[in-house]
């Protein structure tokens, strides 16, 4: 397939064409704002690889007709925005039961209730600690420009399938919207493994198989849960990402995700150029979260300050991950008036002279 | 000896967990009889439901998936787009078809995904033990219905068959049932004919087959029959209301 060397595109585009070019030919999915790009790309452009885009009655029908093509071990992809997340929590809970892999793209608005179409970082909490039933995990990753959109939609396709995960890409209106030039590519691998033992392709003479995560017999659903638990362990042991800048030396550590550590990126710039030792640490897998990261630097930086766009969510996880000797403190806002550079320059350089003078 | 009667291919040897007079065991054999019929067992998908038929994928000899209650005709639609060549069905009993799963089957319907629906209507909720299901007759009582079910608090049983029948998608809707052998002989043709629908591409076909729960009716198997024929029939009756044209090869 031959691509275009760069393109100009909003990022909700960018991960519909990142799902194509990774192989991703089945998509199904419901009309909601911010991220109705994405929907509308697959339409125009599944026909002419031989793909099928559906139009769901609901996203109950969405994540439920993705199971039951992912059963089949194609690539397939669903997105939406908070309200439709929230229908599909009962659908992630049935893909970590049985083991399938899939993608979902959260571009999340404000809430709760119907909210606001506005940029937010409020369904954290959903997205890393479940919302559906049972002890469960999602690998949820969290881009923060175009271009990690367009990168990360290929890698939530490679680990979902490593795992057998549903992966959620986390995003919200400005990363959806924002039209940025992207350098798109194409994976090496455009599909899982064909010989995967756990594939429902009719039982043509072998023995048939069966996907459930119901498990009657006495210790089976225990041992099941512990499988899974397992899986989470490996995640957290091999497949954390995490981008550190400045944090060698830094007195002060921002941690941030998604769009809002890009507005920290050049926050931290200008006080850097005004002489103050601040870094950033961005977790880009929220789960399994990047706690090693953290340990690491709180090791040598005493003074944290976690920004969201949200009233302190993350903030529980990185408060939970630092040694106890590490002071946290928080800035966030609900979601739809996004902080200027300016503004975090401001609570960045305070809290760094409130460190300063301790 | 010539055998006359045996287990289709198309099901296990493991013995039916279902209770006495259950009627779900009759219309597992029927797919099975079906699925055989047309020998494309090795490239079928079953979907099941929640509910007293969520063992599917013990009797049915061929590959399941288990969809959330309610959600088999969905994952049916998901996993009939990418194995277009295969033949999918759901089995669904009337909890999870006709309340919580009513949104999914209707827009499966209406598309015409090609598919067949195996609805097994008992008018109660079997596995969890004999709650008012949508399709409960008025007056039945039932453990959540304890006075019997009122028409001013809990609506109508709904009939489903009448109204898929009246979408465009559909192939094939019918009501059968299998409580005599004559009624029987009746749902095994429908059956068939509902896959031969799906094996021509002609799009979604639905079947109707009302059902005995014994044990939850409070009846002994021979009295649940007979309430079929006395109580259900009336109410719902039998008979195909859509059929697109097909060439009658069965
Ligand atoms: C979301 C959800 N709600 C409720 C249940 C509990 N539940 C399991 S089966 C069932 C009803 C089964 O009745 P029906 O579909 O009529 O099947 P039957 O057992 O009668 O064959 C219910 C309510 C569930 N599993 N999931
Ligand atoms: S509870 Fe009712 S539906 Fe379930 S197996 Fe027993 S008789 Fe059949
Ligand atoms: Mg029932």
């Amino acid at each position: 397939m031959s691509i275009p060397k760069k393109v100009f595109t909003k990022g909700n585009e960018a991960i519909a064409m990142a799902a194509i070019n990774a192989g991703c030919h089945y998509y199904f999915g419901y009309p909601i704002t911010p991220q109705n790009e994405i929907p509308e790309y697959m339409a125009e452009h599944l026909p002419a690889v031989g793909g099928e885009f559906l139009q769901a009655e609901s996203e109950i029908a969405s994540i439920n007709m993705l199971l039951g093509a992912a059963a089949t071990g194609v690539r397939v992809m669903t997105s939406s925005s908070g309200p439709g997340i929230s229908l599909m929590q009962e659908g992630f809970s049935y893909f970590a039961g049985n083991e399938l892999p899939a993608v979902v793209v959260n571009i999340s608005r404000q809430g709760p209730g119907l909210g606001g179409i506005n940029a937010t970082q409020g369904d954290y909490f959903q997205s890393v600690k479940g919302g559906g039933h049972g002890d469960y995990k999602l690998i949820v990753l969290a881009p923060h420009t175009g271009q990690e959109l367009y990168d990360l939609t290929i890698k939530a396709f490679e680990i979902s399938e490593k795992y057998r995960m549903l992966t959620l890409i986390l995003g919200d209106a400005i990363l959806g919207q924002i039209k940025e030039p992207i350098i798109p590519w194409i994976p090496e691998k455009i599909s899982g493994d064909p010989d995967r033992d756990w594939l429902i392709t009719g039982a043509k003479g072998r023995t048939p198989r069966k996907i459930t995560s119901l498990f009657l017999a006495d210790g089976e659903m225990e041992k099941h849960n512990w499988h899974l638990q397992e899986k989470y362990e490996r995640l957290e042991r091999d497949d954390v990402m995490v981008e550190e800048v400045d944090t060698e030396d830094a007195e002060l550590i921002v941690v941030a995700f998604g769009s809002v550590a890009r507005i920290v990126k050049s926050a931290i710039a200008q006080v850097r150029e005004a002489g103050m030792k601040v870094g950033l640490v961005r977790p880009i897998t929220l789960f399994p979260f990047p706690r090693q990261t953290l340990l690491d630097v709180g090791g040598r930086t005493k003074k944290f300050l976690v920004v969201e766009m949200n009233t302190g969510q993350m903030v529980e996880d990185v408060r939970l991950s630092l040694p106890g000797d590490c002071q946290v403190d928080f800035y966030g806002r609900p979601g739809g008036s996004v902080p200027t550079p300016e503004d975090l320059y401001d609570v960045i350089s305070e809290t760094y002279t409130a460190q300063s003078s301790n | 000896m010539k055998q006359v009667f045996k287990r289709p291919e198309a099901m296990t040897d493991k013995p039916f967990h279902f209770c006495p007079g259950c009627h779900h065991g009759i219309v597992h054999r029927l797919v099975a009889e079906a699925l055989d019929h047309f020998a494309v067992r090795e490239k079928t998908v079953g979907v099941a439901s929640v509910g007293c038929s969520v063992f599917l994928y013990d009797y049915f000899a061929g590959e399941v998936i288990e969809a959330p209650h309610g959600r088999a005709s969905a994952v049916a639609a998901g996993t009939k787009r990418v194995l277009k060549d295969h033949v999918v069905f759901t089995y669904q009993g009337d909890g999870d078809l006709a309340a919580i799963g009513t949104a999914e089957v209707i827009h499966a319907a209406n598309r015409g995904d090609n598919i067949t629906v195996i609805f097994v209507n008992n008018g109660i909720y079997g596995m969890t033990g004999g709650q008012m299901a949508p399709t409960t007759l008025l007056g039945q009582r039932s453990t959540t219905s304890p006075y019997g079910r009122d028409c001013h608090r809990d609506g109508y049983p709904i009939k489903m068959t009448e109204m898929l029948a009246a979408l465009e998608g559909p192939s094939l809707v019918s009501r059968v049932a299998v409580n005599t052998p004559g009624n029987v002989k009746k749902a095994r043709k429908v059956i068939r004919q509902a896959f031969q629908m799906q094996i021509e591409g002609k799009g979604f076909s639905f079947v109707e087959v009302l059902s005995t729960c014994p044990t939850n009716w409070g009846m002994t198997p021979q009295a649940a029959n007979d309430r079929i024929a006395e109580e259900m029939i009336p109410y719902f009756p039998l008979g195909t209301l859509k059929q697109k044209d097909i060439v009658d090869v069965l």
